[in-house]
């Protein structure tokens, strides 16, 4: 703990600062929801429900959230067994091509999502002759996913060690039966952690979506970039928006319930 | 360097087209098995057309701009996908593309059946044998299309339709009235005389802009013999490149979707620049002191067609829509929701007078004013033999560079 | 003791994840790549398998593709360093000073951001920087005016997007470290500043460089920010899109993707050392 009153005014402060840099914007969408302007300037001439009314109505949002949270839910399913196999895989194992496994997974999310995007829907279209779809962007999220459980996992497990499965196997439990009662457990925080942030990296990916959905299925991103290219439709993205923001701090909230703290998943260690 | 390459790219365009002859030449069905190329320098690979129509499959893949096939889920004011739905029993999916290109991409997966096709990707597609010959026969309201869209370069190929006209409109030039004075009534007042709006000039974001150029250099540079602003050699290229690099100093930015020019108007981050008269319309809506004129020089321009893809997998509701949606009530529909001329002139007995005025639908001297986008190709569009012209690829590594 | 059971079970575990990605990812990669050596028919679009170095040809003859590449890198850079320098106190907040109770809704306040949508945040900054925008709006009074639509707007809203992805990094290994150093830095005399300077930034260090790892490669594969908010200006992964999406002359953007491809590996090779990659 720090304890030197001056420099914790000073981080008091600065934090603020940032938490108003990353609101404003933020407060802004949702002003504009209610602007009568078509075209959301500022300063708004009048406010009115009419955008929120429209939104309600629009069909085409509900079935593009939908899914998007069915997309966003499988692909977190996917990562969640990939990643946790990767990372009990490369616990405690120094074997040699450790480094290049790590790079496989990081790879998806490292390099940048134009590059992923047209990768995947020349592989998709061209080599395996699928026709783009519901599952393809499930595929395509899935494959940048993986590193976000990968990383928790592995971070849990190097800061437990290996006592307490040492211990189950030496009193006679089998592996299957240690992961239930003692891995898994041990793990579910951090698997928590590592399932939420790519449920939202999923949820809000546009670059790689646009390369990978086909002509049946919008995800939520595509439909509020299609609408913005639609006469007089733009505003109602706005309400979108602002929705989002609001019901998201009821997953948030809730995992930081669960798990005690989400992005560190640390265990008891405060 | 780059010249020994166009050679190059050129020789592959040429190999393309002796290629696709090719294919012809194998082909069983179709009108004439010979070479000769169309007027626009090229032979399409002989797609079958399709002689009646059949069972109705009960779907249709559309591929569409966006407000060309409404289906209710934005708004439910807004919906003429529906009643087709219920006539036909054709469930429509749709898909919105935001750029020509784009669609020529998209066809080309085969997932789609019918695509709104826009000049500058309608003979790309032809080409290519992505989309096969319409049989007009087939299409309820054919006859009641206007008939100066019928029969164009960048909807036919030796006479032969390859699609129907679906609307048209040009590209016009918006400026603020309160700022812009005097009133321009010339494209000079964004090339010559844009530096008096310095940092405050918009255009359209898209290769395709270089024809606006090409045009304005046409009616003012008499000695580059620019005869049509599609067929551009490379020096005459050059010169509208060099142009539009002059240009580049004095744009606030370019746009490719209505909203962020429309905002861009309002606020005066834009004050003269290409526009489309639907965006001059919403602008004026919400009370930005605008206005859209044809410029004496005339313009650029779009007129789209419904095209049916060769690797349909639902012809007869492909169709079926392209009938539809030549009829004049969903014509009116769409011409009023989009901003455009609709292509059937009956349209206008639903859509009013001022609307058909203000669109100049059944305007024949109007619509001769505009060069429709249509995709520039080595062989000289305009009939020169003597040299080659710049193709789209072109256009697009020049568009690259003006950008910077 | 067990090496081979235990190398088999590794092996069965890494079986399904490197299928995955082997077959979903590095073939799609290696398959691009083999493209970008293709040449292609420029009016009808169809990839014609003939090989050509023509296309990197074109990348390092024409002097604008490097303009670019280099206006891109610099911003990414830019982008990590901002976010960077936003990042640490808020982080350092969060994991050394807050109660438990802040803590958490601190962490809230900082993902809740993550689900408004990329496109409406991108937007909302287009409109703070429009003449007469909230930027002006506020500034006027102390003679400030927006920048306007460029590259500083590029910068400053990617900056605000990617944001997030620094902070999480850097708070989870500012929370690695053990309060007790804390107070022996105290204890041996050191001040608070001396503290962060000498313990606390080398420990973040590797987190910093994790997070920077999302900020600089979100950023090197943008196309759409820019178009909203840059102006006139272009970016890698706008000129990507157009050749792919639009001229659909995808053998050309896939040599151009190489360019970030480069940049990225030589990035991750750089970082690798200071274990940037365990903790992201």
């Amino acid at each position: 703990m720090i304890v030197d009153g001056r420099l914790k005014a000073v981080l008091r402060v600065l934090t603020g600062l940032v938490l108003l840099v990353v609101y404003v914007p933020l407060a802004l969408v949702m002003v504009n929801s209610f602007n009568v302007d078509r075209t959301f300037t500022w300063p708004p001439s009048g406010l009115t429900f009419h955008w929120w009314n429209v939104a309600a109505h629009s069909s085409g949002a509900r079935h593009a959230l939908l899914v998007s949270i069915e997309v966003a839910i499988l692909a977190t399913a996917i990562a969640l067994v990939l990643g946790t196999l990767a990372g009990l895989a490369l616990r405690r194992t120094r074997f040699f091509g450790r480094n290049v496994v790590s790079l496989l997974i990081i790879l998806p999310i490292a390099l940048p999502g134009i590059v992923t995007g047209i990768a995947l829907n020349n592989a998709f279209r061209t080599m395996l002759g699928l026709q783009l779809g519901f599952f393809t962007i499930v595929v395509a999220h899935a494959t940048f996913c993986i590193v976000t459980v990968f990383n928790n996992v592995q971070a849990r497990l190097q800061r437990l060690g290996p006592s307490f499965e040492q211990a189950s196997a030496d009193l006679g439990a089998g592996a299957f039966t240690t992961f239930r009662l003692i891995t898994f457990p041990m793990l579910r925080s951090a698997l928590l952690a590592g399932g939420l942030l790519a449920f939202g990296l999923s949820f809000d990916e546009i670059v790689v979506t646009t390369f990978t959905a086909g002509p049946q299925e919008q995800t939520l991103p595509i439909w509020i970039f299609q609408n913005l290219f639609r006469p007089n439709q733009a505003p109602i993205v706005n309400v979108v928006a602002a929705v989002l923001v609001l019901v998201s701090t009821v997953p948030i909230y809730l995992a930081q319930r669960l798990s005690g703290d989400v992005v560190s998943g640390a265990s008891g260690a405060h | 360097m780059t010249s020994t390459r166009r050679t190059n790219r050129a020789l592959a365009a040429l190999a393309g087209v002796a290629a696709l002859a090719l294919v012809a030449g194998c082909g069983s069905s179709g009108s004439s098995g010979t070479a000769t190329p169309g007027s626009q320098g090229f032979t399409p690979p002989d797609v079958p057309m399709q002689q009646s129509m059949g069972d109705m499959e009960g779907s249709v893949n559309i591929l569409a701009w966006p407000g060309y096939a409404e289906d209710g889920s934005n708004d439910p004011k807004v919906d003429w996908v529906t009643p087709f739905e219920k006539q036909t029993g054709c469930q429509a999916h749709v898909k919105y593309f935001a750029t020509s290109d784009e669609a020529v991409n998209l066809m080309k997966t085969g997932d789609y059946d019918v695509v709104s096709a826009s000049g500058d990707a309608s003979l790309r597609l032809v080409a290519s044998g992505d989309v096969a010959p319409v049989n007009t026969a087939l299409i309820k309201d054919y006859a009641d299309i206007e008939p100066f869209l019928k029969d164009q370069p960048w909807n036919s190929v030796n006479g032969q339709m390859y699609g129907v006209p679906h609307g048209w409109g040009a590209n016009l030039l918006m400026y603020r009235t309160d700022i812009v004075k005097p009133a321009p009534t010339s494209w000079g007042a964004v090339f010559t005389d844009a530096s008096k709006y310095q940092g405050k000039v918009t255009a359209y974001d898209s290769p395709i802009y270089i024809a606006d150029a090409a045009l304005y250099l046409m009616k003012t540079q008499p000695d580059l013999k620019i005869t049509d602003p599609y067929a551009l050699d490379q020096k005459q290229l050059d010169a509208a490149v060099s142009l539009l690099k002059d240009q580049r100093a004095d744009i606030s930015e370019y746009w490719s979707d209505y909203l962020k020019e429309v905002q861009a108007f309002k606020t005066g981050d834009s004050v003269i620049g290409t526009t489309w008269k639907v965006i001059e319309q919403v602008a004026a809506g919400e009370k930005a002191p605008v206005k859209a004129i044809l410029p004496t020089e005339g313009s650029t321009g779009w007129s789209d067609t419904w095209m049916i893809s060769s690797k349909s997998q639902h012809p007869n509701c492909a169709y079926a829509w392209m009938s539809y949606i030549t009829e004049p009530k969903p014509q009116a529909d769409v011409a009023q929701y989009f901003g455009e001329a609709p292509a059937n002139g009956k349209a206008c007995a639903i859509t009013g007078p001022t609307f058909c005025n203000d669109y100049h639908v059944t305007d024949q001297a109007f619509a001769k004013k505009i060069w429709y986008w249509t995709t520039p190709i080595t062989q000289c569009l305009d009939g020169r033999t003597d040299t080659t012209c710049t193709d789209y690829g072109d256009w697009t590594q020049a568009w690259t560079e003006i950008k910077g | 003791m067990l090496s081979r059971s235990a190398g088999l079970r590794t092996g069965l575990l890494l079986l399904p994840p490197m299928l995955w990605l082997g077959v979903a990812y590095l073939a799609a990669l290696a398959a691009l790549f083999v493209t970008s050596v293709w040449g292609q028919n420029d009016f009808t679009g169809d990839i014609e398998r003939v090989w050509t170095w023509d296309n990197y040809r074109q990348l390092w003859d024409i002097p604008v593709y490097r303009t670019i590449a280099f206006r891109t890198v610099g911003i990414a850079a830019l982008v990590t360093v901002v976010d960077a320098l936003l990042a640490f106190p808020i982080a350092l907040y969060m994991a050394k000073m807050a109660s438990p109770r802040t803590r958490r809704l601190l962490v809230i306040a900082v993902l809740m951001p993550l689900w408004a949508s990329y496109l409406v945040k991108a937007y909302a900054w287009r409109g703070m920087f429009s003449g007469g925008g909230l930027i002006d709006w506020l500034g006027s009074p102390f003679g400030l005016h927006s920048p306007g639509y460029g590259l500083v707007a590029t910068t400053v809203t990617l900056a605000y997007l990617w944001l997030p992805y620094m902070i999480l990094p850097v708070y989870a290994g500012l929370e690695r470290v053990p309060d007790s150093l804390f107070e022996a830095s105290g204890d041996l005399g050191a001040g608070a500043l001396t503290t962060i300077r000498r313990v606390v930034l080398p420990m973040a260090f590797p987190a910093v460089v994790a997070g920077s790892i999302f900020t600089f490669s979100l950023t090197l594969g943008d196309y759409i920010a820019v178009t909203i908010v840059g102006g006139a200006g272009q970016l890698i992964g706008t000129v990507v899109y157009a050749n792919v999406g639009s001229a659909n002359n995808l053998p050309f953007a896939a040599a151009f993707a190489t360019v970030p491809v480069v940049v990225m590996l030589v990035y991750l090779a750089a970082v690798r050392r200071t274990g940037a990659l365990e903790s992201l």
